[in-house]
C-alpha cells in the first residue's frame, strides 16, 4: 500500500489521478448527454426516461456515489496541483507574452474547472434536487426542465448553462489530450487517434449539451 | 542603433532586486546579444557602477550555461537558439529589452541574471548515468538498435541543461529536462540495467527540488533551444508508471 500512496504523492502520480478522474467524468458526459437529448422527443419520452431511472434507484445511487467520489478526487487533486504550481513560481516575469508559447485554454484549467464546479452546484441544486422530491407516474420532469422558473424558458438560466458549457468545452479542449500525454500515450504512434477522439469530447459533446438550453431557451 | 536595456539588478540571494534602465548607443546589428551586454558593462564600469552579472561560457550554443529571459521569451525571440547565439539584428533601433533571470523557486537568483541551477545537477546525480561497465566505444552495428530509437535517443541527448524549459513553464516544471535525460538512456541498451531505478530516483529528486507539476501546456517545447519534443515528457510519464507498478 505504501508504494501506491507514494506513487500518488509524486508529481506524475498526481497528474495520473487527475487524468484518470477527468477522463471518467468525460465518459459520464456521454451517458448524460444521451439521456438529455430525449428532451427533444417531447414530454412523454423524457418523463418515461427519468421514471425508468427512478425504477433503478439502487443502481443509480451507486453510480451517483462513484461519480461524486471521482469528482471530488479530481477537484481535490486539481486544487493541490494548482497551489503547488503557484508555489513553484514565486515571482512572475515583468514581461510575459504567454500566448506566444501556449494556448490560453491550457493555462486556465483551474479557472474553467472552478466555474464548471459552481455551475454543477447550481445544476444539481435545481434539477437534481427537484427531481428527488417528485414521485409517481404523473410526475412531469419535462415541465421542470423546460417551463419552470429554474428551467430553460428563463433566459438567465439558459445563458448560464451555455456559458458554463463553453467553459467545459475549453476545459476538455486541453484536458482530453493532456490526459493521454500524462498516460504517455500521446506520442507519434497514438497522436492521430487521440486528436480525432478529442474532437468528439471537447466539441461535439459540449455542442450537444448546448443545443438543449439553446433550443428550449431561445428557439422553441 | 540605440537600445534601452531594462535589467533585473539584485545584489545577492537575500536582497530584494529591482529593474534598472540603461541606454546603450552604437549597437551594431552584427553584434551578438552578449557583445551588446559586454559593451554596456564596460560603460557601467567606466561610470563606477557594478556591471550586470550574467552566465555564459562557450558562447557557441553547446554548453547550456547561458540563459536570459528577454522580453518574456526564454533565450530571446528566436526559435531553437540559445541566448549566446542571439544577435542584435533580431532587434531594431529604439527597442527596449526587458531582461530577467529564469524565475523558479528551484532556481534561486544568485546575482542579477545568474540563477542557481544546481537542482538540475542533483537530479542528474540521482540517476542520470550508467554505472555498469559498457566497454569502450563499440564498432558500428555491433549492437543492433532500431533507427527510430537511435534517432529519438540522439534527439533527447541534445539537451544542454540550460533550464529554459523550467523558466518558460508557468509551473516551473522540469519535466522536459528530466524527460530528455530519462529518454536518452531508456532507449538504448546501455541504459537498461538501471532503467527502473533511474526514472524513479530522478523524478523523486525533481519533486524534492520544488519544480512544479507538468500541466502539458507545451511552453517548454516552444522555448527549448535544442527543440526537445514533449514526446519525451510522454515517455517519462510512461517510464515512471511502468517502473512504479
Ligand atoms: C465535468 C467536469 C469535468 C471534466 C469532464 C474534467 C476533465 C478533465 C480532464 C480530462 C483533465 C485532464 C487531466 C490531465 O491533464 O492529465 C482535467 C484537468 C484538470 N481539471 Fe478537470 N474536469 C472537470 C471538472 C473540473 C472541475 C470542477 C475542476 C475544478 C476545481 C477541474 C480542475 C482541473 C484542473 C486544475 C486540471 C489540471 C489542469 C492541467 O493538468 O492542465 N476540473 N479535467
Ligand atoms: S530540455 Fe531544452 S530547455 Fe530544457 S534544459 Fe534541456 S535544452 Fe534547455
Ligand atoms: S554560453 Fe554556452 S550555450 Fe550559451
Amino acid at each position: 500500500m505504501t508504494w501506491l500512496l507514494q506513487f500518488f504523492q509524486s508529481s506524475i502520480g498526481k497528474k495520473i489521478l487527475m487524468a484518470v478522474t477527468g477522463l471518467l467524468l468525460a465518459f459520464f458526459l456521454i451517458a448524460h448527454l444521451a439521456g438529455n437529448l430525449m428532451l427533444f422527443g417531447g414530454p412523454e419520452m423524457f418523463n418515461n426516461y427519468v421514471l425508468s431511472l427512478t425504477n433503478l434507484k439502487p443502481l443509480v445511487r451507486i453510480a451517483e456515489a462513484l461519480l461524486t467520489l471521482i469528482f471530488l478526487g479530481h477537484v481535490f487533486s486539481g486544487i493541490r496541483v494548482t497551489l503547488e504550481n503557484k508555489k513553484a513560481k514565486p515571482q512572475s516575469y515583468q514581461v510575459a507574452p504567454r500566448s506566444a508559447t501556449s494556448n490560453f485554454y491550457s493555462r486556465t484549467m483551474a479557472v474553467s474547472g472552478s466555474i464548471v464546479f459552481i455551475f454543477l452546484v447550481f445544476h444539481l441544486q435545481t434539477f437534481w434536487w427537484s427531481f428527488q422530491k417528485m414521485h409517481g407516474n404523473d410526475a412531469d420532469f419535462y415541465e421542470v426542465v423546460v417551463h419552470s422558473p429554474i428551467g430553460f424558458n428563463n433566459p438567465l438560466v439558459a445563458v448560464f448553462y451555455i456559458l458554463a458549457l463553453i467553459l467545459l468545452a475549453l476545459h476538455l479542449r486541453h484536458g482530453f489530450q493532456s490526459a493521454f500525454q500524462t498516460f504517455g500515450l500521446a506520442d507519434s504512434r497514438y497522436k492521430g487517434i487521440v486528436e480525432k477522439t478529442a474532437v468528439l469530447f471537447w466539441l461535439i459533446i459540449p455542442l450537444g449539451f448546448i443545443s438543449i438550453p439553446l433550443y428550449f431557451g431561445f428557439i422553441k | 542603433m540605440r537600445i534601452i536595456v531594462q535589467a533585473w539588478r539584485q545584489y545577492d540571494r537575500n536582497s530584494e532586486g529591482n529593474f534598472e534602465s540603461y541606454p546603450v548607443d552604437n549597437v551594431s546589428e552584427d553584434m551578438s546579444f552578449f557583445e551588446m551586454l559586454d559593451m554596456l558593462n564596460n560603460q557601467l564600469l567606466k561610470d563606477g557602477k557594478d556591471p550586470i552579472s550574467f552566465d555564459h561560457d562557450c558562447r557557441e550554443g553547446i554548453c547550456g550555461t547561458c540563459g536570459i529571459m528577454i522580453n518574456g521569451r526564454a533565450h530571446g525571440p528566436l526559435k531553437g537558439v540559445t541566448t549566446c547565439q542571439l544577435h542584435m539584428r533580431s532587434f531594431k533601433d529604439g527597442d527596449t529589452l526587458v531582461i530577467e533571470p529564469w524565475r523558479a523557486r528551484a532556481f534561486p537568483v544568485i546575482r542579477d541574471l545568474v540563477v542557481d541551477r544546481s537542482g538540475f545537477d542533483r537530479v542528474m546525480e540521482a540517476g542520470g548515468y550508467v554505472s555498469v561497465s559498457t566497454g569502450g566505444v563499440p564498432d558500428a552495428n555491433v549492437i543492433p538498435i532500431l533507427k527510430d530509437d537511435a534517432d529519438s535517443a540522439f534527439d533527447a541527448a541534445a539537451c544542454i541543461g540550460c533550464g529554459a524549459c523550467v523558466a518558460a513553464c508557468k509551473n516551473s516544471s522540469a519535466m522536459l529536462f528530466v524527460g530528455a535525460k530519462v529518454s536518452q538512456y531508456a532507449l538504448l541498451p546501455q541504459g537498461q540495467v538501471e532503467r527502473k531505478s533511474r526514472v524513479k530516483n530522478m523524478v523523486g529528486q525533481m519533486d524534492v527540488e520544488g519544480f512544479g507539476n507538468c500541466t502539458n501546456t507545451s511552453a517548454c517545447e516552444v522555448e527549448c533551444p535544442k527543440e526537445i519534443s514533449v514526446e519525451n515528457i510522454a515517455r517519462l510519464n510512461r517510464e515512471f508508471v511502468k517502473a512504479s507498478f
